[in-house]
């Protein structure tokens, strides 16, 4: 028993140990969605100068989409617009935009000068309701959202070819089964 | 790349400032804006990791920090508006971690440590005090011991 | 060609630390005396090279040398001088060639001061010392290498993150290394008597020493970082229990433990295995803190740029270290001998008592830190364990603890007597309750937080308890005042430093009470000329002017502050803009009274003629930085204690035998 005892720090040092290798190869930084799963929270949100239509949440039902919430002050939005681009030549999917935090003037002039990637585009002004109800972190986040309006997957980060492949197309082709 | 981003976001929102709400943010009723203040000073900020939203100039923080504010004055309970923002951003928002089968282990654990502790100290005394204990000292001894100490002062 | 010999001297020191870790160590082992004296030299050697790379670094920094790739990132020409030198631990590679130089400087203060410590356990911790020596320099060498030279150099550096580019902060890192690597002196001698497998009063009265020594410099550290924190951030707040923060609190629970277990061995040869667990755990939590804040296995506000490769080495370093020295406690501690009686309600009682609650105090913040990490990697989501958890957990398992460090010194050793020490205690008991309810009565009963009576109680009752005891000592009241007087400065330094320390941590305690409790703010949108009254003091901002700092452009407001009609203070609170790197950085105005802090913050314009200013009254804050440096000073004080003098016996023996020699 006393010699247990002895043993007991080398003992806790060996299982901190493992979750420390575990933890160099976690990122502390990388925040799931507790919102998969769930329906996609109901928006209404207004037009960019210029636009037709704003947003709503029923423009999320009856088929798969894509929500890219954006905005034209986001570096790396900018980064991830020409495969956003290139998705919509496909016709895959149709993209919803979500310009979070942005003047409409700047957002709508954006979206001229670099083109326009999404089906319809809301104006989420902060302090940004719509982009708070989907659980935003940061800009570009994107959401897969079915048939049936629920969101099924979440992405941080920019949009690459390589995500894009790899990450989002065979998940919503499962879900356009 | 995302995470590099994260990182300036982090470096900004700490290399300036950080202060707590602006004045337009806060609410009239001195009573209300202490109870927001208070909800948020519970609420993590998410950008930055390690501050409550009260306390980060981040600016998804001061979103949080207005529709904590929002909440606030539409009459929400203070449970109501902890809920909202969990309901978004689930259980890591909360710097305080609720009290779940998955915590069990944080929150039970130093109490176990301690238990574990006084337990270890318990035996310890026990064996020795107890093993190697002279026999008590008789009325004479006692006597004589505390004139001794008197003597001596007790240092 | 000065960095390529810094380069060289670093590969130099790893020689040399391979020579110095093996050949004592085996000297010792076959009690080969030449063998073993050779760890003295080497450390002499060892300081040499690594202070002459050390030299070359700061060489680099002072003369603003760009061509070396750690200068150009981290320094620029414009900066002063100060923080031209600080550069050098600003950053990951320089703060660790600082880690190694102080390592070294220890290593040469053992073979210096060491002298009458037997040959044996002289050269095991030496060799130790260098087995740490060689870890961290094939470490700084093979990933963290800061004499990189860039080829062609930059015209001027990138600069230094402007929140380092503060009197506060450029001290605080050395502080807090010092304090860390001062811990593996206790390390390397509870190594060397495992080896030996001997404990006894003689190496618990040389381990305290050291032991003091990294206390108090940690204590300082801590103390710098957080005086920072309360100053730069703007908002007053002081502690935020992030991970960093606890990196650097869990050694000092620990070294605090190992403090006061180390005298339960020197005076009463007991707690042997517990107080050499200590020492290993002191430096172990040293080394863990040095891995959460250079790995980036947590999020905290503070760390350094993170590397995984770089965390792979320091987590690898540090399972070595501790796996090593822990198997070894597994295998030797057992067959240390006991030691005699050991009874509860006895001073050696009371230090264990809250040993165990120390102890427990340190699991708790490492549970507290690593839980996000330990959730995350069993799959149990994303947790966040913040200051409200450590608040509601740690504070509370410490309660019972200060109770007692007003009870324990007062017990006598071997058999003390709980209620003569209570009866003794009456006046500080009585008048921390009143205290206490003074407190909940004048705060407006459940108006105010609880828990503020409970911590003001505490401290008076801490406060008074340590005063009781030196009464005690001195027999105040008892003996005419002279004679207690003649008593008083006749005390052990080593009792006066406790004495210091224990008051000091009352101070802390009441200061850090207060300023949670009745902090008085107001956040405004405040016209030039407009007055705004916070906790009586009337702050009337006259002007907001333009002013350039050395690096920096800055917005100063000028604050006219009265106090009941009468005229205060000037108050100058800046809004700074850093030129390289464009950074903006807050510089409150802060002015101290016996009550507590005025403080003064300059926000963003808010309109012409109006900015937003933030005004805070901090009670009792100055009373938590009076109570660190009353801890530090306590520390200080002990430390000059005679018995503390390592070389002393010798020298005392030295003139006895030269006066035999002599007759």
């Amino acid at each position: 028993m006393r010699r247990l005892l002895y043993l007991l720090p080398v003992l806790v040092l060996g299982v901190l140990a493992l979750f420390f290798m575990k933890g160099l190869e976690m990122d502390p930084h990388e925040i799931p969605s507790v919102l998969l799963n769930t329906p996609a929270p109901a928006i209404n949100l207004a037009a960019l100068p210029g636009h037709d239509h704003g947003l709503t949440t029923d423009d999320l039902k009856g088929r798969v989409s894509v929500v890219d919430i954006f905005g034209s002050w986001c570096v790396s939005c900018a980064q991830e617009h020409p495969t956003l681009l290139a998705i919509k030549e496909t016709g895959i999917v149709p993209i919803y935009g979500i310009d979070w935090r942005d003047d409409p003037v700047k957002g709508a002039e954006w979206l001229k000068k670099n083109g326009d990637p999404y089906e319809r585009v809301g104006l989420d002004p902060a302090p940004g309701h719509a982009s708070v109800d989907f659980g935003v972190t940061g800009a570009p986040e994107s959401f897969i959202v079915d048939k049936g309006g629920i969101i099924r997957w979440k992405h941080i980060g920019p949009i690459t070819p390589e995500v894009w492949e790899t990450e989002l197309l065979p998940k919503i082709r499962e879900l356009q089964k | 790349m995302r995470k590099a981003l994260a990182l300036c976001a982090c470096l900004l929102a700490l290399s300036g400032p950080v202060l707590a709400a602006d004045p337009d943010e806060m609410l009239k009723d001195p009573a209300q804006e202490a109870r927001a203040e208070k909800i948020g000073q519970g609420l993590r900020c998410l950008v930055c990791q390690s501050e409550s939203i009260e306390n980060s100039n981040a600016d998804l923080a001061r979103d949080l920090r207005v529709i904590v504010r929002e909440r606030v004055k539409a009459g929400d309970s203070d449970r109501q508006v902890v809920g909202y923002v969990v309901a978004r951003y689930g259980d890591y928002v909360l710097l305080k971690p609720p009290f779940k089968a998955r915590t069990l282990v944080l929150w039970g654990g130093p109490f176990a440590l301690l238990l574990g502790a006084l337990g270890v100290l318990v035996v310890f005394f026990r064996r020795r005090s107890a093993a190697g204990s002279p026999p008590p000292l008789t009325p004479e001894e006692i006597r004589r011991l505390d004139a001794l100490l008197k003597d001596s002062g007790n240092s | 060609m000065i960095a390529e010999i810094g380069h060289f001297a670093l590969i130099l020191a790893l020689a040399v630390a391979l020579v110095q870790a093996s050949v004592p160590l085996i000297g010792a082992q076959r009690g080969n005396a030449a063998w073993m004296g050779l760890a003295g030299p080497a450390a002499v050697a060892q300081f040499l090279c690594v202070g002459i790379a050390f030299a070359a670094l700061m060489h680099a920094y002072v003369t603003s040398d760009f061509s070396v790739l750690n200068v150009a990132q981290n320094s620029h020409s414009l900066k002063p001088m100060l923080y031209k030198v600080a550069g050098l631990w600003g950053n990951h590679e320089g703060s660790l060639l600082l880690w190694i130089t102080i390592l070294a400087v220890f290593g040469l203060a053992l073979t210096a001061f060491g002298g009458n410590l037997p040959p044996g356990l002289k050269a095991r911790a030496l060799a130790v010392q260098a087995m740490i020596a060689v870890g961290f320099l094939l470490f700084i060498l093979f990933t963290s290498n800061p004499f990189l030279r860039l080829d062609p150099p930059p015209m001027d550096g990138n600069g230094l993150n402007p929140m380092l580019q503060d009197p506060g902060l450029a001290f605080h890192p050395p502080f807090l290394y010092l304090g860390y690597v001062g811990f593996s002196m206790a390390f390397s001698f509870a190594i060397a008597a495992l080896i030996e497998g001997r404990v006894d009063a003689a190496w618990a009265r040389w381990v305290r020493p050291w032991t003091l020594a990294a206390w108090l410099f940690l204590t300082c550290g801590i103390a710098l970082g957080s005086w920072w924190a309360y100053y730069t951030l703007g908002w007053g707040g002081w502690w935020y229990w992030d991970p960093v923060e606890n990196a650097s609190f869990m050694p000092w629970l620990a070294g605090t433990a190992l403090l006061h277990s180390a005298v339960v061995v020197e005076k009463r040869d007991a707690l042997k295995s517990w107080t050499i667990l200590l020492a290993i755990v002191a430096f172990g939590f040293s080394l863990l803190g040095t891995f959460l804040v250079r790995s980036g296995v947590l999020t905290s506000v503070h760390a350094f740029a993170t590397d995984p490769a770089r965390g792979a080495f320091i987590l690898l370093l540090l399972l070595a270290v501790l796996g090593g020295s822990f198997t070894l406690y597994a295998v030797r501690a057992p067959s240390l001998k006991l030691g005699g009686l050991f009874a509860p309600l006895s001073r050696e009682g009371a230090l264990l008592f809250n040993n165990v609650l120390m102890a427990t105090g340190a699991g708790t913040v490492l549970l507290g830190t690593l839980y996000p990490l330990i959730a995350d990697a069993l799959n149990l989501g994303k947790v966040s364990v913040g200051a409200p958890f450590f608040n509601s957990v740690f504070l509370p398992l410490m309660a019972p603890m200060v109770v007692a460090m007003a009870i324990g010194p007062l017990l006598s050793w071997k058999r003390g007597d709980l209620a003569g020490v209570l009866g003794r205690l009456k006046f500080a008991l009585a008048a921390a309750v009143a205290g206490a309810a003074a407190v909940w009565v004048a705060q407006g009963g459940s108006a105010g937080p609880w828990w503020a009576a409970a911590g003001m109680g505490l401290a008076l009752w801490l406060l008074l308890g340590t005063l009781t005891e030196l009464a005690e000592r001195v027999r105040l009241f008892r003996l005419p005042l002279g004679q207690s007087l003649q008593r008083a400065s006749h005390l052990p330094r080593s009792a006066w430093g406790m004495t210091l320390a224990h008051g000091g941590l009352a101070l802390v305690i009441a200061g850090m009470t207060a300023s949670s409790a009745w902090k008085s703010e107001s956040v405004q949108n405040q016209k030039l000329g407009e007055t705004v009254t916070v906790a009586g003091y009337a702050f009337t901002l006259t002007a907001v002017n333009a002013v350039k700092g050395p690096n920096y452009d800055a917005q100063q407001a000028v604050f006219q502050v009265s106090k009941d009609g009468r005229p205060f203070a000037e108050m100058r609170p800046e809004k700074r803009i850093f030129i390289m790197p464009p950074r903006p950085a807050t510089d409150a105005a802060i002015r101290g009274t016996l009550l507590g802090d005025v403080y003064a913050v300059l926000g963003d314009q808010a309109g012409d003629g109006v900015w937003v200013t933030r005004l805070y009254f901090n009670p009792m804050v100055p009373w938590m930085w009076a109570g660190a440096a009353l801890m530090v000073l306590g520390g200080l004080v002990s430390l000059s204690d005679r018995r503390h003098r390592i070389g002393a016996p010798a020298r005392a023996r030295a003139a006895a035998a030269a006066a035999a020699a002599k007759a």
